[in-house]
């Protein structure tokens, strides 16, 4: 039974990474930025919800609805400018230049801010709460709740690209820019609502974050840009449902390791994580590996 | 205007050569060609002295060249003649280093390739460079996006290309090259261009394919398309075209009507011959192009497969 709550915690905690990857996926399959300041990005949204809340003193839970539009038009700024000159160079570049961002973000934030802890409490509501299946199995409410944004963030983003005008556009950008230009696409306008999208399923994580669990200016890339790249890679580049299933494997993973020893939490992830790297490099559900 | 500097001496030479066999009105047309411009008015598009540079290489050499209202105007050349590049650098892939591309009257050199496309100079480009995870009516409907005003539509595509329809919901990836090709200008086309960019059709595709393509452009002109085509495939280029120019290594070896031009003076601005000569040591194996295949250039206009390309309706 312990190993049964194990794989729902896992399970659930996986929405949680996908939150964190989906946007990490998203601007590498579409303009091949492979992002470093991800995680980093994801703990600004949390301060940013955390100075909504004191400010206007909402719930955490609709802290998003301030925090999200605010880290889409960041993100679209972010493309248009800094990404987007470091692109025109050429992907070391942008490599380092996101580097170099995630550096600043840290240090910026332990600068003006200080190295504390931080949470975005929840408050009274339901949420902070949770229930009982059987003795053994304890299912918090805000996990669930974490676990069912996600798979609504990516059923709408799957929608989104499928269906939309500039869903459409995104993938014809992601296939072939110069394609795309030819039928009158100005793919950097197309790269920035990629990057606003990016941004703004990375700010719900990172609220989602600071609501589970505890956040700090290292947690970025300490925790959050790690697991979403292990979860990236084991669901597989460029798919959106790979994404999830990469988030489920990864933290059914750390629970299962977490259940024989604590201190096998972390490290279990990373081994499955470098099993799919070694035995199926595309990921799970990737068709063919990306050149 | 001043004649272009950047002409073989293949042209000067056979022009002397060719006044004396081409008949009073073709002499008339020749003599007015090509500055004067006996063809219409104002140029629709017109590309001035274009110098183009890849790294080191000099991929053009002051090319100019004015396309008018109407006209199917067709680039000839052996592989890295510079005509792909040409093509590109028109709609604003390439940067050149010198010259300028007019278009409607307009100095387009420094407009981005967007601007351009949604300005009417759309290009079907060589390997047809679809998007391959995207269906066959995204890849259309992506073509229309930012559409111009004008009378193609996705409807209209199908309606050329029969078996579209049915197989729409098909990615680009599972077509046939023949197919594929359609499809690139499918998606060309819904934008509703004022010239149509047209970059090696042929390349790849087999014969039968290729003339299948080629058939559809009487229906593709008749909605007053201007057409700059690019082909390898010298009879085909021929067969299509009302105005030639032939590239050689960056510069113009050639250039007038596909009537007013002997197979001979093709060949050897194509080849780089030294004039008169035709073919016989120095000439690579037909299968290059086809280039035995030429009509004597009072044939070509008898079996037109591309209705507006005869000299007669040229005329009116």
């Amino acid at each position: 039974m312990v190993w049964v709550n194990a794989i729902i915690q896992g399970i659930l905690t996986g929405g949680l990474y996908a939150l964190f990857a989906c946007g990490l996926s998203l601007m590498f399959g579409v303009m091949k930025v492979v992002n470093l300041a991800h995680g980093d990005l994801a703990i600004i949204g949390a301060y940013i919800a955390l100075g909504v809340i004191t400010i206007t003193h909402i719930p955490a839970l609709w802290s998003f609805l301030i925090v999200v539009p605010i880290m889409a038009v960041l993100g679209y700024a972010m493309q248009r400018t800094l990404i987007q000159s470091s692109l025109d160079r050429g992907a070391l570049t942008t490599l380092l230049v996101t580097f170099g961002l995630s550096v600043v973000i840290e240090n910026a934030l332990l600068q003006f801010l200080n190295a504390d802890s931080h949470s975005l409490g929840a408050g009274s509501s339901i949420i902070t709460k949770s229930f009982s299946i059987g003795s053994q199995i304890q299912i918090a409410y805000l996990l669930v709740l974490i676990f069912v944004v996600a798979v609504v963030v990516l059923l709408g983003l799957q929608y989104f690209l499928s269906a939309s005008r500039y869903g459409r556009m995104i993938r014809a950008v992601a296939d072939d820019r110069e394609a795309a230009q030819m039928s009158g696409i100005d793919y950097r306008h197309v790269f920035g609502i990629a990057a606003a999208i990016a941004f703004g399923t990375v700010a719900l994580g990172g609220i989602a974050y600071g609501m589970y669990s505890q956040f700090a200016p290292t947690t970025g890339t300490d925790t959050i840009l790690l697991f979403a790249f292990a979860a990236v890679v084991i669901g597989g580049l460029g798919s959106l449902w790979g994404t999830l299933l990469g988030g489920v494997v990864l933290g059914v993973a750390q629970q299962i390791g977490a259940q024989i020893n604590l201190s096998y939490e972390v490290l279990a992830g990373y081994l499955v994580f470098l099993a799919v790297l070694v035995l199926r490099p595309q990921g799970l559900t990737a068709r063919k590996a990306q050149s | 205007m001043t004649e272009p500097k950047a002409r073989g001496d293949a042209w000067t030479e056979e022009r002397g050569a060719r006044n004396e066999r081409t008949s009073d009105e073709g002499r008339r047309r020749l003599e007015g060609a090509p500055e004067a411009s006996g063809r219409g008015s104002t140029p629709l598009l017109e590309v001035r002295d274009l110098t183009v540079h890849h790294g080191q290489l000099r991929a053009l050499d002051r090319v100019s060249l004015r396309v008018f209202p109407g006209e199917v105007y067709a680039i000839i050349g052996a592989n890295g003649a510079g005509k792909s590049t040409l093509l590109r650098t028109i709609v604003g892939l390439h940067r050149p280093t010198e010259g300028a591309i007019v278009y409607e009257g307009k100095d387009m050199t420094r407009v981005r390739p967007e601007r351009r496309a949604t300005g009417g100079i759309v290009m079907v480009p060589e390997g047809r460079r679809l998007f391959g995870s995207l269906t066959v009516e995204e890849n259309l409907q992506i073509g229309a996006t930012y559409a111009r005003p004008g009378p193609w539509t996705i409807e209209r595509v199908y309606e050329l290309f029969g078996w579209m329809r049915e197989r729409r919901t098909q990615r680009t990836e599972q077509l046939s090259g023949g197919e594929q090709q359609s499809v690139a200008i499918g998606r060309a086309l819904v934008a509703n261009p004022r010239v149509l960019l047209l970059d090696e059709l042929s390349l790849g595709l087999a014969p039968i394919v290729v003339q299948r393509i080629y058939a559809m452009m009487s229906q593709i002109l008749a909605s007053g398309l201007t057409v700059l085509l690019v082909e390898q495939d010298v009879s085909q280029a021929l067969r299509v075209a009302s105005h030639l120019q032939c590239l050689l290594e960056g510069h113009t070896t050639l250039e007038g009507r596909p009537s007013d031009v002997t197979p001979e003076q093709v060949e050897a601005a194509y080849f780089g011959l030294a004039p008169g000569g035709n073919g016989g040591a120095g000439s690579p194996p037909v299968s290059r192009g086809g280039l035995g295949g030429i009509a004597p250039p009072g044939q070509a206009g008898s079996q037109p497969l591309w209705s507006g390309s005869t000299p007669s309706s040229r005329e009116s």
